[in-house]
């Protein structure tokens, strides 16, 4: 079994390599002195900060290509950032390496209404692709909540999901060809403008691969038709099971709404307090359930969920009856993250996976764990692909809270491989949960995906140190944690 | 139905000791596709098969790979679901690994996504006869590459596939077939401007003057648009379509069952005619095109550059030369690079789909 690759020492110093760059990027592009660069310590998960060697902001493309060149004759890790909203740290910069940021990328190149397609540069933002779209009755499927800042390059490294996915899935089922520039500089497009693309299928393997395979210049997304019309419901039950049983009963009507999100009681009532959506606050939960299609279709729909609704006594029910209202309560799911922020000094964000079925289990034992270490866990639900959302509430103001939070989060991703799920849905591996990774994959699943790293990365200079764990760490880890590796193809997931 | 991993994966390591290559196979029903090559050492899978596990509200099922398409189907239908890529079944013998590695997907790919789309999760054997499971039972998971769509097309270069998870979905309430008599030229613009309306439509095809567009979904919907569509455009709603959609399906429609060499462009929906036969046949709404007859590879080729796509020799022909689309060089390097990490002595379908590969 092959060990990974060791990361190649940088031959060139910091001042050297920048005044190379600033041969052909405008010198104030070039960031070297540690206050301007500090805003690119981190990414959205803050508490992983490091500071790197250089900042670079190229404005053409050619330049970012020159850049990996020069970067890769030196050995200088490259860390690719967009908007830096990931929540994972995979943005996070490398000490001895280079942040290069395609901030500058931000045009839309073409948008064929037609063929339903948009060229987009990498570090146009999620929700500037829909706004440009609904000139032509158009939008982009894919919906982070954070698409107001989110660029669409992040989205194709993390694969994004979105509260739409369960119907209109996740980046990599909207996208149609990527270009992509290789750790050495060399150009290649994956995908095509048809659906199907001659060889090995690289633009599935690129997608999720978190700025570790390549660099992305270009994206062709597919555009949908906006729908005739979109209602929202809104209800709140006395108990969890009650509510999860009521998602799997709607699946089982035949009906795969546009969106399917659960928040528990801490969630909904920090929401509330936020946005002043008229949540039910005295519920265990809330159910978000949007239906849309044409005019018909959704009057027929809205009226099945309702009734499933009231079969599993829900104790209040709310349908939108304007885009307002219906923006209105989505806007408390998606600004569940920062209302939550209000109620404790710090939260952890988890991201497992659970087969929908587990739900109320998986919630009730979270609490349980979570009694056992003194802390609070609010829980936001993409109810309708089992993607959970775990909100831990400490202090890092507090002594050992962190650390706390830590090992709850471990044992939370622990119990989600435990009952057939994932530990990311996602926001992605990063720095953030390398640690966790040997809970779900054996080391010859992650040997494996060092040699599919090394095929194109050779010298590990891409995004080094995140993604995939060395092999020794992954048994230290077990070893810690008291648990077994997944047998080799054998484990339940 | 029964487990044979333990025999795949002995075999898969003898082969990685001798350094003998494999030929995989399990229905053999697709053995027309791809290279002609000399491997003759064939490893079967067939056997490997049954359902492992169902769960209709959670939308996911897991079979072994050998499993039927056919016998999937009927344990969908138990409770009304489907596979929304409507693979062929060629005669009930094709199989869930072979529909995967062949990417093959039917009518309702613009719409309801390829058998790549639907995939969650894949156990598969390297090269070097290790079991490895990639992706999951959950329909999200971005934990480490997506090594599970991968195999899509990969036609077995890339691992001995053993499971497979999938998503799965609800059969429509109500269906319907429109057809109109109308110009290729006007076919294209028109499919694709149908697409871009939020109405139910799953499929778009056009053969011989005749376009087809089939609307599938809540009932109250698939109705309203009927009638809509065909006092906006002259649309006629066909009694029974059900062959003409199966016979696509099934790669057994008239000019797919030609003598001739069959190509397959894979291209920009909105490319204008290929202009090259009258025969052409126009699926998925003019990203799909078939064209029968003798030609020039390269003519053919830079068509396809010009439309935004690519051609595949699909059948028939010179199968001993290339029959896929002429990679770039340094994608031919890459592709050999990914090939050699997840199969280090080449011994998984070498050749079947490049020679080089």
């Amino acid at each position: 079994m092959s060990e990974a690759q060791t990361t190649s020492t940088p031959t060139i110093t910091p001042s050297a390599l920048a005044a190379e760059f600033r041969t052909f990027i405008d010198a104030q592009y070039v960031i070297e002195d540690s206050e301007t660069q500090k805003p690119y310590e981190c990414d959205g998960l803050a508490m992983f900060c490091e500071m790197p060697m250089l900042v670079v902001l190229p404005e053409r493309i050619e330049d970012v290509q020159k850049v990996l060149k020069i970067c890769h004759k030196y050995a200088v890790p490259v860390v690719a950032r967009g908007a830096g909203t990931g929540l994972c740290a995979g943005a996070m910069p490398n000490s001895a390496g280079v942040v290069l940021s395609l901030a500058k990328f931000n045009n839309i190149i073409e948008i064929d209404s037609l063929a339903r397609t948009a060229k987009l540069e990498p570090g146009v933002r999620n929700l500037a692709i829909s706004e440009a779209a609904a000139d032509y009755g158009l939008y982009y499927g894919p919906d982070p909540s954070s698409q107001i800042a989110c660029t669409i390059g992040g989205n194709v490294a993390e694969n994004s999901g979105g509260v739409h996915c369960l119907k209109y899935g996740l980046t990599v089922h909207n996208i149609l060809s990527v270009t992509m520039l290789s750790v050495e500089g060399e150009l290649f497009t994956l995908g095509s403008e048809g659906l199907d693309s001659p060889g090995f299928d690289l633009m599935a393997l690129f997608t999720g691969s978190e700025g570790l395979l390549g660099v992305v210049t270009e994206i062709t997304v597919k555009l949908l038709p906006q729908p005739e019309k979109a209602q929202v419901i809104m209800a709140g039950f006395d108990c969890v099971a009650n509510a999860g049983d009521a998602v799997g009963a709607i699946i089982a009507a035949g009906i795969i709404p546009a969106g399917l999100e659960m928040m528990d009681k801490h969630a909904i009532i920090a929401a509330e307090a936020f946005v002043n959506a008229g949540y039910p606050v005295n519920a265990k939960a809330l159910l978000l359930c949007e239906l849309d299609g044409t005019a018909d279709e959704v009057d027929q729909y809205i009226a099945a969920v309702q009734e499933i609704f009231n079969q599993y006594k829900a104790s209040s029910m709310r349908v939108s009856q304007s885009e307002d209202e219906r923006a209105l309560l989505w806007k408390g799911r998606k600004s569940a993250f920062p209302a939550v922020g209000r109620i404790s000094p710090d939260y952890y964000c988890m991201d497992g996976t659970i087969p929908r079925s587990q739900l109320a289990n998986v919630l009730t034992k979270m609490e349980e764990e979570a009694d056992k270490l003194d802390l609070r866990v609010a829980n936001v639900f993409h109810a309708g692909d089992g993607n959970l959302h775990p909100l831990i509430l400490f202090d890092a103001g507090k002594e050992h809270d962190f650390e706390k939070a830590e090992k709850l989060g471990a044992w939370i991703l622990e119990y989600c491989v435990q009952v057939g799920g994932c530990i990311t849905g996602e926001h992605g591996v990063g720095v953030e949960k390398i640690r966790q990774m040997p809970i779900q994959f054996s080391d010859a699943e992650i040997a494996q995906f060092h040699r599919v790293k090394e095929a194109f990365d050779p010298k590990a200079t891409l995004n080094p140190g995140k993604g995939i764990p060395l092999l020794k760490n992954c048994q230290e880890y077990r070893a810690l944690r008291q648990i077994e590796s997944p047998a080799n193809g054998e484990s339940t997931r | 139905m029964s487990d044979i991993s333990h025999h795949l994966v002995e075999a898969v390591k003898n082969a990685y000791e001798s350094s003998m290559p494999l030929k995989i196979v399990a229905g053999n029903t697709k053995h027309f596709l791809g290279r002609a090559t000399d491997t003759s050492q064939e490893l079967s899978v067939k056997q490997h098969s049954g359902v492992t596990s169902y769960q209709p509200v959670e939308l996911v099922l897991t079979a072994r790979a050998g499993t039927t398409i056919s016998e999937i189907e009927s344990v969908l239908a138990e409770h009304n679901q489907m596979l929304s890529f409507e693979p062929p079944s060629f005669s009930g013998e094709a199989t869930l690994g072979g529909t995967l590695a062949a990417n093959l997907s039917g009518p309702t790919r613009p719409w309801a996504g390829s058998v790549r789309d639907m995939v969650l999760g894949v156990q598969l054997i390297n090269g070097m006869g290790e079991l490895l499971n990639y992706g999951g039972q959950v329909m999200k998971n971005v934990a480490g590459y997506d090594l599970s769509r991968t195999q899509a097309g990969a036609m077995g270069g890339l691992g001995v596939m053993t499971q497979i998870s999938l998503k799965v979905l609800p059969k429509p309430e109500m269906q319907a077939t429109l057809a109109l008599a109308i110009s290729e030229a006007q076919a294209i613009t028109l499919m694709n401007k149908l697409a871009g309306t939020a109405k139910p439509i799953v499929s778009a095809c056009w053969h011989l003057g005749e376009l087809y567009i089939r609307l599938a979904g809540a009932a109250k919907s698939v109705s309203q648009s009927t009638k809509q569509w065909t006092s906006e455009y002259g649309f006629t709603e066909l009694e029974d379509s059900t062959p003409f959609w199966h016979s696509l399906t099934q790669y057994q429609y008239q000019s797919l069952l030609t003598d001739k060499p069959l190509w397959r462009f894979s291209i920009k929906s909105t490319a204008a005619s290929l202009a090259l036969s009258d025969s052409t046949l126009i699926d998925w709404a003019g990203a799909q095109r078939w064209v029968s007859g003798d030609f020039d590879p390269a003519q053919l080729q830079a068509l396809a550059t010009a439309a935004k796509g690519s051609v595949a020799l699909w059948r028939g022909g010179d199968r001993s030369g290339e029959v896929n689309f002429p990679l770039p060089i340094a994608m031919q390097q890459l592709q050999q690079r990914l090939k050699r990490s997840m199969d280090p002595k080449n011994i998984l379908n070498p050749g079947r789909l490049y020679s080089w590969l």
